[in-house]
């Protein structure tokens, strides 16, 4: 069957250029890279080389960028790290509620050990205001956090505006950009970003590689110890095959940028009126223009988001959703919740991500399967009998 | 994740609909915990002539609705009493464990059904309980559905 993979915000296909950069790394360029001899320093080489690849995506220096196992570890550390060196400091953090639970379930974990947390609000949108933020700041924050771009709306926050405040206020401010990166041009020294968490894999390259880009200067506990990688401040023999494949990935994702993102942006608009248009009681979830040029997430009323996906899987379309039967935890997701959706229609949301892969074909497909679907599902769902009946 | 028989069983539901006339209706679950089971009896001489529901809810409670209502028809009240969740559950080949809350659904929506005939018709039936307000209740605290 013709599979149609919509869900690129959860991971990617690496791309075969990637695939190839890496290959060497496994077999003839084995060396571990604090060795000395010759073997080991082409290693040292090309870790360095995509060090300073990334760093100029970011607009950082090289010294600046520190390799980790992904974005929930560069996550875990921005925060742990920044929280044990400011013990004295103060003891107050301030996230919002629709972070990824790398950041929420860190912050979490620092309650308990008698950190306070502030989770700000969203609107209805998904976006944090600014002076929220603002007026959040005691004398005791030692951290903003706030994501670059929401995975599962694909909401994009006003981030230089939030490290503006940041930086007038002398707070740290961290970034989870794992959605935005390759989507969204990031300047970290203009947006006053001082630290920020990416993965691999979620623009083509590997998976288990990671960055965080710490700005010089701050101060931020170790979060890995042990050998004097990375400067000494992450332990761990290098995964040189996935840091030559993150530097390859990140290269092609900011190459021919503005073409890309004007195609996926074109395309994401046409599967969002294709789908609305041709479904009644259904609506966009998230920002319509400050949003992710790969995201789209729809409200299907009356209908339960695992039994969608279900079918869109029967007809060769793969998706996710926000539905407590497909999250493991089996609550609905906390992102559409925070956006003030009731329960059932949190329950009742598709997300489509699109990729580099996907073509006008395959979203016109979509279009067309959906909507017969949700009808079926419809048919059967004792909220929809309810609505007719009232609604006569 | 599903067995076969679940994706035929959602995919090809059998029984869905309606009775117009029915001689109960019972409804369990909530939308808040995503998933709501609809279930109509036509009872005649004290036995199931025919059944139907309508299910919000995840493939789980799509399949478990189904087969609930195709192992209903036929039996009599007393045999009806005995469908558990662990028989539909077992009829479908087995259930994920985190979805087996499911079944619960669909032995609690047919007992619902029960009681309401019951109660219409003014009888007792030995070994019936009133059915719970929302089956979601003794799960509060855990969240939803983390049964």
């Amino acid at each position: 069957m013709n599979k149609i993979y919509l869900d690129n915000a959860a991971t990617t296909p690496v791309k075969k250029e990637v695939v190839e950069a890496m290959l060497p790394y496994f077999t003839e360029n084995f060396g571990n890279p604090s060795s000395v001899y010759q073997l080991a320093q082409i290693n040292k080489k090309a870790i360095d080389e995509a060090r300073e690849t990334i760093a100029k995506c970011l607009g950082a220096n090289t010294n600046e960028i520190f390799f980790t196992s992904g974005g929930t570890e560069a996550d875990n550390w921005a925060i742990k790290g920044i929280a044990e060196v400011s013990k004295g400091k103060g003891n107050h953090i301030i996230t919002s509620k629709i972070e990824h639970h790398a950041i929420l379930h860190t912050c979490e974990y620092l309650e308990k050990q008698g950190y306070e947390i502030t989770y700000l609000d969203v609107d209805s949108e998904g976006m944090v205001n600014p002076e929220d933020v603002k007026r959040a700041i005691k004398d005791t924050t030692i951290l903003i956090t706030i994501m670059y771009a929401n995975n599962e709306i694909g909401t994009i926050m006003p981030i230089s505006e939030i490290g503006k405040i940041a930086k007038e206020h002398n707070i740290p401010f961290h970034t989870d950009a794992v959605q935005a990166i390759g989507q969204v041009k990031i300047d970290v020294k203009e947006q006053n970003i001082d630290l920020l968490s990416l993965s691999g894999h979620k623009f083509n390259g590997p998976k288990g590689i990671g960055v965080l880009y710490i700005k010089r200067g701050l101060k931020i506990g170790t979060f890995i110890h042990g050998g004097a990688q990375e400067r000494g401040r992450r332990a761990g023999t290098e995964n040189v095959p996935g840091i030559v494949g993150l530097g390859k990935a990140i290269e092609l994702a900011y190459e021919h940028f503005d073409d890309k993102v004007a195609r996926l942006t074109t395309l994401r608009d046409e599967l969002i009126e294709g789908l609305i248009r041709s479904i009644p009681y259904c609506k966009l979830n998230g920002h319509k223009t400050d949003r992710l040029p790969n995201n789209v997430n729809i409200g299907v009323e009356f209908v339960e988001g695992e039994s969608l996906l279900l079918l869109l899987d029967m007809n060769g379309i793969a998706a996710s959703s926000g539905s407590a039967c497909t999250s493991g935890s089996l609550d609905p997701s906390h992102v559409l919740l925070a956006l003030g959706l009731p329960h059932e229609k949190a329950h009742g949301s598709v997300r489509f991500t699109l990729g580099e892969q996907t073509t006008k074909e395959q979203i016109d497909f979509v279009i067309e399967k959906m909507p017969p679907i949700v009808q079926r599902m419809r048919e059967m769902s004792p909220l929809y009998e309810d609505f007719l009946k009232t609604n006569k | 994740m599903y067995s076969e028989k679940v994706m035929d069983h959602f995919m090809n539901p059998r029984n869905v609909g309606e009775i117009e006339d029915a001689s109960g209706v019972g409804t369990v679950g909530n939308a808040r915990c995503g998933d709501i089971m609809k279930v109509y009896l036509k009872i005649e001489d004290n036995i199931i002539k025919d059944a139907k529901f309508k299910t919000f809810g995840c493939g789980a409670a799509v399949a478990t609705s189904s087969m609930a209502t195709e192992l209903v028809i036929g039996k009599t009240i007393e045999e009806a009493l005995k469908i558990s969740n662990k028989s539909v559950a077992e009829a479908l080949d087995g259930l994920p464990p985190v979805k087996m809350h499911c079944s619960l659904l669909a032995e609690e929506s047919l007992h619902a059904a029960l009681w309401d005939y019951a109660k219409k018709n003014n009888i007792k039936i030995e070994g019936l309980e009133e059915p719970k307000e929302d089956i979601h209740e003794h799960e509060e605290e855990a969240g939803c559905c983390n049964a």
